[in-house]
């Protein structure tokens, strides 16, 4: 091997490099091994056998720092790195991507849109979210954003046939694009600022700068704006509820869960990183910017009558609840946000699968009202549905209250106490409409009798989603040490 | 030498530019816009950038306008059809809030500029190095925009290929 790939590159990008060949054979194999539409449920074997091997190499990665006592190792001349954070994001990638192919392909065959890129698209996707939550290093990050949002683009209009998909896929896409322009500039001015393009680099000139200095405020304005655009909070949300109603159900709940996660992980990497000698600067901003997600997302959530959009509009309002632990900025704090986007992902992803299961031939199943007197023709979806709005609500014993509580502690900790006071009120706003679905499913009629489409995958993926959802709340301990080892030295 | 050919090419990008805006035809905005990359790949030129300067012709005045006018002649846009009259409100407002941008805008430029001039030709990058630093320094996200365009590719057939 030459010097410019030598083995420890190798060892760090190796789940990267995994998903990306895992993707490229998926495409491969569709041809190949399963040209008829009936066997393309093979290709969900396949791709969990690719995030097994990915996730083996994360445990080697794992181990190979407890062993030898690192705590990260930087690879590629500083572009990538495997510390505790990456390899933390990385298996929260890996639940979701399996958990949306599990439920997929039977959604895909009533939509008539079975095909194996979707499959290959979840691999690619997936390799991006790896590069994002593990590059140091602008160019790299930036390549794996694009990596993950072009998979995003092209699996949220899948649906070709269906006019809203088509629709939702332009408006992100054309969003998608805006955002990372922002994004684009506020880098090119960092890189004019440190005249290099790896974040420790730039982390330096940031701190030799008056955080008010122009050009560092017009860099981290334009980055910051560019960040957030890709969490979709308030203000710059638009695209979100769009995006997630029309896009197929599935995509709806890999889009909400892995591409926020991916993001949230990309943003802890740069407030933590290049911009953490602001704070200053970007504390106030980044305060009204949660206040505001939490106002508008549970506010606009409690007339929605779609429930992808509501879903849509509490992922809003989730996102301003995460950032409020960047806010406290202490290890309590950080600890809450890793914390809180692993309980995100389970108990989102199952309010999702449960949508999924309710669409059937020609019955679309998105309303509020398609939910009513779900106790009655699937009692045990139904159930599942309540843990996971009572875990989404932030009520003890699920996991919600365990990601709520750090967070809220992480606030007292550090003297935010109207920040917290706020936050607390809003969670009773969302107490109302989490309690608007679980009242139409226990206590409405029976409106569509139609049973609900439930397959192996599916009862798998709602079962573990529900039990991680009870177990986190019930016994956080192994989940906080997992947190704890995800915080950035 | 270097500085008349700066301040001819200079002058004829600014005059591209605001004819890039004026001109009613969109044909003939795309031409304007072709002016200006073109002037603006001299300059790069002047100052020792060749790589830049080839990048600039090849990537934004080949690649990039031959789309823009695709678009144009495929849309077959003819001419803009004036408004009434741009409204006072706009004009009121637009004026000032563009001198207020132009002002910040060379305020900060001119406090970002280093201490002492910078001489013509100064810079020396040019094919090499770039090669050099993408296959060395930035072979991980050179490698990784690979992928990034077999997505792209996949994502065209996926979306638009009649039968899958």
């Amino acid at each position: 091997m030459s010097q410019f790939y030598t083995q420890t590159d190798h060892f760090v990008l190796l789940p990267g490099l995994l998903l990306t060949l895992f993707g490229c054979a998926t495409l491969l194999f569709d041809f190949w091994l399963v040209p008829e539409a009936r066997y393309k449920k093979l290709l969900v074997g396949w791709l969990i056998a690719a995030e097994a091997f990915t996730g083996a190499s994360l445990y080697r990665h794992t181990t190979y720092l407890a062993d030898n006592g690192l705590t990260e190792l930087v690879a590629f001349r500083g572009s990538l790195v495997m510390d505790g954070f990456s390899i933390f994001f990385n298996w929260v990638f890996l639940a979701t991507a399996v958990i949306v192919a599990l439920i997929s392909y039977r959604y895909l065959e009533i939509e008539g849109e079975h095909h194996g890129e979707y499959y290959g698209l979840i691999l690619l996707a997936q390799s991006g979210m790896f590069f994002l939550a593990a590059g140091t290093d602008l160019v790299t990050i930036f390549v794996g954003l694009e990596l993950m949002a072009i998979s995003f683009y092209v699996m949220v209009g899948f649906l070709r046939a269906d006019r809203r998909s088509n629709e939702a896929a332009m408006k992100y896409l054309l969003l998608g694009a805006f955002s990372s322009g922002f994004l684009v500039y506020g880098f090119s001015v960092m890189y004019g600022m440190s005249g290099s393009t790896r974040l420790s680099d730039i982390a330096a000139s940031f701190a030799a700068r008056d955080p008010w200095d122009p050009i560092a405020f017009l860099a981290l304005a334009t980055t910051v704006v560019g960040l957030l655009f890709k969490i979709s909070a308030v203000p710059f949300h638009m695209w979100a509820p769009d995006a997630y109603e029309g896009a197929p159900t599935t995509v709806t709940a890999f889009l909400s869960v892995g591409s926020k996660a991916a993001s949230f992980a990309f943003l802890m990497r740069i407030f933590l990183g290049p911009l953490a000698a602001s704070r200053e600067v970007w504390e106030p901003i980044l305060i009204g910017v949660a206040i505001l997600s939490m106002t508008v997302g549970n506010l606009a959530a409690i007339s929605q009558t779609n429930v992808k959009r509501l879903l849509a509009y509490s992922s809003i309002s989730h996102a301003g609840y995460i950032l409020l632990g960047l806010i406290a900025g202490n290890d309590t704090g950080l600890k809450g946000v890793a914390i809180y986007v692993l309980v995100y992902t389970f108990m989102n992803l199952g309010a999702f699968l449960v949508i999924v299961a309710l669409r059937r031939e020609n019955i679309i199943g998105e309303d509020v009202e398609d939910l009513a007197g779900l106790m009655h023709r699937g009692p045990g979806y139904a159930i599942l549905m309540l843990i996971f709005m009572l875990s989404l609500a932030g009520i003890p014993p699920t996991a919600g209250f365990i990601g709520k509580y750090y967070i809220f502690l992480s606030l007292m900790q550090t003297g935010h106490y109207l920040v917290a006071v706020a936050a607390a009120l809003y969670v009773a706003v969302a107490i109302y409409y989490y309690f608007r679905i679980v009242r139409s499913m226990f206590v409405s009629d029976v409106s569509e009798p139609t049973p609900l489409a439930a397959s192996l995958g599916m009862r798998v993926a709602v079962a573990v989603s529900a039990g991680l959802t009870l177990a986190i709340g019930l016994y956080p301990e192994p989940f906080l040490q997992m947190a704890q080892t995800s915080l950035i030295r | 030498m270097d500085p008349i050919l700066f301040f001819i090419f200079a002058a004829v990008a600014v005059i591209c530019a605001i004819s890039l805006i004026v001109q009613k035809h969109p044909i003939k905005s795309a031409l304007s816009l072709i002016g200006v990359m073109g002037s603006l790949a001299i300059l790069y030129l002047l100052l020792g950038a060749e790589f830049i300067a080839a990048a600039q012709l090849i990537v934004y005045a080949g690649a990039i306008m031959v789309l823009f006018v695709f678009v144009i002649m495929l849309l077959n846009a003819g001419e803009e059809k004036s408004p009434a009259r741009p409204s006072w409100f706009a004009k009121l407002l637009g004026i000032p809030l563009m001198i207020a941008l132009l002002g910040i805008l060379s305020y900060v430029i001119q406090r970002a500029a280093p201490e002492g001039s910078l001489a013509f030709g100064e810079y020396t990058g040019g094919a090499r190095e770039v090669g050099r630093a993408l296959f060395t320094t930035y072979l991980l996200p050179f490698e990784i925009t690979s992928v990034l365009i077999l997505i792209a590719i996949l994502g065209a057939v996926v979306l638009a290929k009649k039968e899958l």
